[in-house]
């Protein structure tokens, strides 16, 4: 099992990247700038998973907590928490 | 009626009641084919047999939201159990009989004054069907998996879920290898209220969180 790398609380950017091969980070948060929330568990990776690998090494997977948007941009006070792998992951300042 | 619009009468009345039959005989589309050519495929080979693919339809076809439903109210009833809940949402079903596989892992998302929770899958259609069954068609639509998380108090709204000022909404997108049960908040005026009263209050929408548990 890997150490998770991220402690709760610390800010993350979502990786910007646009891959053509399978994999589980939503469009809409690439870039997106967040909150760990919880480590969750070393899983199988999904990125290979879908090319009938066996996924390994496994991914650490986290909780990640992400200010809801509105139209203008600004936080509404509402939340998305979404699962992201540890390599879709960059500390953020 | 002349005999030519009798007979016009009998001939769309004849057309009317085979229309059903008609839809079902249907030629079957590219996904029915590869489904069917995938499934004897592997029975061909021996990967599954017949009576696995058919034992795994009766189980999914055995999962419902009643279940999702036993589950809430035993957590709104017992304190004890709602702690397991919290714990380990598998573990805590797996005392009350329910078996549900290893992964995707599940975890209650409790709601709370001031907090409601909402279930999505932006990316597929990813949904606690151990605990309530196949989704509805909406939960996979586009139309819902892009709006519960750009305009989440909209979606709700149009649910007819009203939210009490300040109570700020947490969207859980499925994405990876987590699943979501809501157990909703407990209605008031239901105070010693056996299990199984419980259990009727609790919708399969309010434990996706685009319902409240129903008023007593």
């Amino acid at each position: 099992m890997a150490e998770p790398r991220l402690a709760p609380g610390t800010p993350v950017r979502v990786r910007v990247g646009f891959p053509t091969t399978h994999c589980r980070t939503p469009f809409f948060l690439r870039g997106a700038t967040g909150i760990v929330e919880a480590f969750v568990g070393v899983f199988h990776d999904p990125e290979k998973l879908a090319y009938h690998k066996p996924g390994l090494p496994g991914r650490a997977l986290y909780r990640v907590r992400f200010d809801h948007l509105g139209p203008d941009g600004a936080p509404t006070g509402d939340e998305v928490i979404a699962d992201i792998y540890d390599h879709w992951l960059e500390a953020s300042r | 009626m002349t005999p030519h619009d009798g007979h016009g009468h009998d001939h769309h009345g004849h057309h009317h009641d085979h229309a059903p039959i008609e839809e079902h005989e249907a030629p079957p589309g590219a996904f029915q084919h590869l489904e069917r050519a995938v499934r004897e495929l592997l029975i061909e080979k021996g990967v599954l047999t017949a009576e696995q693919i058919s034992r795994q339809i009766d189980v999914m076809e055995s999962r419902s939201p009643a279940l999702g439903a036993r589950v809430v109210a035993k957590a709104w009833a017992d304190p004890a159990f709602r702690d397991a809940l919290r714990a380990d949402a598998r573990a805590a079903v797996g005392m009350m009989g329910i078996a549900i596989p290893d992964l995707p892992r599940l975890v209650a998302l409790e709601n709370a004054p001031g907090l409601h929770n909402l279930v999505v899958c932006t990316l597929c259609s990813c949904y606690p069907r151990m605990l309530l069954g196949i989704p509805p068609a909406w939960y996979k639509s586009a139309p819902y998996r892009s709006r519960a998380v750009r305009d989440p108090r909209g979606v709700l709204a149009e649910f007819g879920v009203t939210l009490p000022a300040g109570t700020r909404i947490r969207v859980s997108d499925s994405t990876a290898d987590l699943r979501f049960l809501v157990v909703p908040e407990r209605p008031a005026g239901t105070e010693g209220w056996s299990e199984d009263q419980l259990g009727a209050l609790v919708t399969r929408d309010s434990m996706i969180g685009t319902g409240l548990a129903l008023p007593p």
